[in-house]
Formats: C-alpha cells, structure tokens, sequence
C-alpha cells in the first residue's frame, strides 16, 4: 500500500467579514495515496471549493497542517493543477495561446513543455483547432482545452472543480468518460469536486462524503465495481452501481 | 449558397438577400437623412441670410464662411491655426492615456492606495476643470504648456477612473485561474487585466479624444496667441463672426475625424482579436 500522498490533519478555515464569521470547514481530515482517484461529494455550499483552494496553497488553513509525503523522500510541495468549474479560455489568444498560458507564465516554453503540449493536443482532438478562437469551440471541446492548460505543467496532482457542471448533460457524460479515461491513462492523483453522485460513483477509487457546513468528512466510501477496466459509462451499468448510490444517498441527505 | 439560388429561382429572393436588402435599405434612407438634413440646414441659413431675416454680420453664412475658408487657406494661417491646435490635442490625448494607465495600474496594485485616494479622486473629476485654467496660466505662464495641461485636465481623472473600473471589472475567477498556474500579481496583470480591458480601454479613449480638445480649446481661449481656440475668442472680440463660424466648422470635422479615426483602430483591434 503506497503512502498518503497528501494528507489533511485537523484543517479549519472560516471566511470573515465584519459582521460575522461563517465557518467553511471544521477539523477536516483525509489522505489520498499516490494515483489514486477521490471524488468528494457533498451539500451545495458546505465548502467543497475551499477545500481546494486550500489543497491549491491558494488559501492558508486557520487551523491543522498539510502535509506532504513524496515518494521519493523530499519534501517539496507536489504540483498541483487545479480545473476550475468554467474553462476561462481566454478570448484574446488562440487555443493554442491558451493551453500555454502556464507554460509562459512558469517560463517554461521549452522544447519538451511544448512537445508533451502538442501530443495533448493530438490526443484530445484539438490539433485543427489550435488556432482557432475559443468561441469557435464546442463546450466539450474548451473544456479538453482546458484541461490541456492545466496538465501542460504536469502536475502531479490534480484537482477538478466540477469541471463538467457547464456542461449540458449529453456533453457531459461524454466529456467525463473521455477526460477521466485520458486522466486515468495518465496515472496521476486525482480529487475530483462533484455534486453528480453517478459522476463520482462512476470515476473514483473513493468517495468521501462531507456534512452540511462547516464541512468534515462524514464518511469514505471505496467504490469497487466488477468492470475494472470499463468506461465511466459502462460503470453506470455495474451491478453495485445502484447500491453505491443509494448509500451515498443515504449518507448526504441523513440528519439534514 | 445564395448564387446556386438565384440560377435555380431567379425572380425570387432568398430570405437571407431579403434581409440583406431590408437592411440596405434602413441603411440608405438613415444616409439620405442626414444629408438632407445637412443641406437644408445650409440653405435655409444661406437664404435666410441672404434675405435679410437674419443679420449676417452676427450670424454669418455658409457662402461666407466658405469664403473665410478659402482665404485663410490662401494666406496660411488656416493650416497654422489648426495645426497647432490639432497637436496640442493629440499630445495632450496620449499624456492621458499614458498617466491614466499608469495611475489605474498603480491604484489596482495597491487596494490601499485606492481606498485611500478615492475621494480625492471623485473630487477631482467632478470639478468643473476651467475653473482651473487662470491657475495654471499664473502656474506655467501664457504658452503651449499651459495649453496641454489644461487639455489633459479635462480628460485624466475621468480617465483614470474608467480605466481603474475597468481593471476592478475583470473576473475574479480569471485571476484565480493565473494564480493556479503558478502566476504572481505581475503575470495576473499582464495576461489578464491589461487585455481583458482593452475594450473599456477604447470606449474610454474615444471620450478622451474629444474631452481633451475641449481642454485645449479653453487653454487657448485664455492663454495663446495661436490656435483655433484663440481665434474664436479674437474673432468675437473684433467682431468677425465668419472667423469665429469657421473655427467652430473646423473644430467640428476635427472632431468628427478624431472620431473616425479611433472607430477605425476599435475596428481593427476587434478585427485582430476576433472579438
């Protein structure tokens, strides 16, 4: 069994402002191990996002620590890319443009960066398009784009935020069999935000179910279904499939 | 498309070239309108001058000022006049496109400096800028400079409030993209805020143009011995109205090609950009 890979102990974080202060997250633990996939589902507001702002470094904790365990020994923070809910391509580049936004930003423009940038581009079928405007682009297709900005710095982590919500459900469900299948190919450590309980059934190694606000983890689920190797779709199809659900279900909506 | 059609059908049109012709046609008859209603401005002023309903020694005539026109033409002094004014504008334009974006820059940076100078900047905005003008000529004297600073009053604090709104305007979600990118305040700036406004950038500029000429025509009023604002002022002291019409005329096709002239580079930005 490989080590956590990440490990939250104890994390608090409440947003204030002069009137009040609303507690987001209250003593909040989990770990991920290396390569795995963890869905984390939970009630509209109970502060899904921060959670990965903070996995993000892009909020402190209040209280508890992150800590972090590479498997080579180090130290260092892993590199997380974070996908947001919307694709925020931006409209004044090209495609391509786009999915090296990061790339120039870490000034890593280099052969290799740009080679590994162009492969994405091939397998995500958005070679012909590279030069084309973000608007000229299907809602699928920006969201592949998207997600090629984000794995252009190949973070070793990755943290999706809803990156399907804007989508309409047809898209979807072929964007999500096709982006978890590419990520899945990859071998990286995934947590994935979701409030589709067949979405995170259907992609994960385990779902961590969290309470109403100020958020904990109420329960872990570890998802095993019998078609191992079969798309997010066919899992749909899986025999526990149901039964996942409405445990899940169940778990979510109790004490509300 | 349409071609295929019109061998197929010839007598009858598409409902696309339909369209199009309603559409050409709304447009022709806005075009008819306005020059019409451009020559019958003139006539009835030729005419009403010419038959003595109005003075035209008070209220001139376009038969006058176009003479007025041809002879400044003749001696020059129409080319000095509105040259000078012309540059003293544009130089005053980009002063104010330049300190404006460096003052929004500067506010954006800093949310403390911003809280900090927002009353004064208000103030400064809302004050009437001419009443300014006798300052700066005591400040700076009678000349060109005085003439520019007045020109970039009128327009910066407006300006720079614009530009700043616009800065502010751009989604916070953008900028939390850059940062989970691994980029700092400097990138955010660069990739996101500066681009994402060149829209408000335009729409402001070309308020700009127009603000700054104002500002230059009432430096010239006070404190010039040359430029089209001077010669209005000298014209109604000496009761030449046909050089004060003129002037005006002129400083009407400035600011229609002032106008123009920023369309076009929106146009092209737009053109450049596909937006």
């Amino acid at each position: 069994m490989p080590n956590n890979l990440i490990e939250l102990n104890n994390i608090s974080y409440a947003y204030h402002n002069l009137h009040s202060e609303t507690p987001a997250l209250q003593d909040l633990s989990f770990g991920v191990k290396e390569g795995e996939f963890v869905a984390i589902v939970g009630p509209s507001g109970c502060g899904k996002s921060t959670l990965l702002s903070l996995i993000a470094g892009l909020l402190k904790p209040e209280a508890g620590t992150i800590t972090i365990n590479n498997p080579d020994g180090s130290l260092h923070y892993p590199k997380v890319g974070l996908m947001l809910q919307r694709d925020h391509l931006f409209e004044w580049r090209t495609v391509y443009k786009n999915v090296i936004l990061g790339l120039e930003i870490n000034h890593l423009l280099t052969p290799h960066h740009l080679d590994y940038v162009h492969r994405l581009l091939q397998d995500y079928d958005l070679e012909q398009f590279k030069d084309k405007r973000p608007s000229e682009l299907s809602g699928g297709m920006k969201q592949r784009a998207a997600l090629i900005r984000t794995l252009a710095l190949e973070p070793e982590l990755l943290l999706l935020d809803e990156p399907f919500s804007a989508l309409d459900y047809q898209t979807r469900l072929m964007v999500s069999a096709d982006i978890c299948r590419l990520i899945r190919k990859s071998g990286k450590t995934v947590i994935l935000i979701t409030h589709d309980l067949s979405e995170a059934i259907s992609l994960s190694d385990r779902v961590l179910v969290l309470s109403k606000r100020p958020a904990r983890v109420k329960e872990e689920v570890p998802i095993r279904l019998t078609l191992p190797d079969a798309s997010p779709l066919a899992a749909r199809h899986a025999p526990e499939f149901q039964g996942y659900f409405s445990y899940i279900w169940e778990v979510l909506t109790n004490d509300q | 498309m349409i071609n295929e059609n019109r061998k197929n059908k010839p007598s009858e049109l598409s409902a696309q070239e339909v369209y199009i012709q309603n559409h050409r046609k709304k447009h022709h008859l806005v075009t008819c309108w306005r020059i019409m209603i451009f020559l019958g401005f003139l006539t009835l002023w030729e005419l009403s001058a010419g038959l003595g309903w109005i003075d035209s020694f008070f209220f001139s005539s376009p038969s006058r000022v176009i003479s007025c026109f041809i002879d400044m033409a003749l001696d020059g002094s129409l080319f000095l006049h509105t040259g000078i004014t012309l540059w003293e504008t544009i130089f005053s334009f980009l002063l104010v496109f330049v300190i404006s974006i460096a003052a929004a820059t500067l506010l954006w940076a800093s949310s403390k400096l911003s809280d900090i100078l927002e009353p004064y900047l208000v103030i400064l905005n809302s004050l009437p800028k001419s009443a300014l003008a006798p300052l700066f000529i005591v400040w700076l004297g009678t000349g060109t400079t005085t003439i520019i600073v007045a020109g970039i009053s009128v327009a910066v604090f407006g300006s720079i409030i614009s530009f700043y709104t616009g800065f502010k305007q751009v989604d916070p979600e953008k900028i939390t993209l850059i940062y989970t990118l691994g980029g700092h305040k400097k990138e955010v700036f660069t990739k996101v805020i500066l681009p994402g406004s060149i829209p408000i950038m335009l729409s402001t500029t070309k308020v700009n143009i127009g603000l700054a000429l104002v500002g230059v025509i009432i430096g010239e009023f006070l404190a010039a011995r040359r430029g089209l604002g001077y010669l209005i002022i000298y014209g109604s002291q000496v009761f030449q109205l046909n050089l004060v019409i003129t002037s005006i005329t002129i400083l009407c096709i400035i600011a229609f090609g002032f106008y123009k002239g920023i369309q076009v580079l929106e146009h092209q930005m737009k053109v450049r950009m596909k937006m």
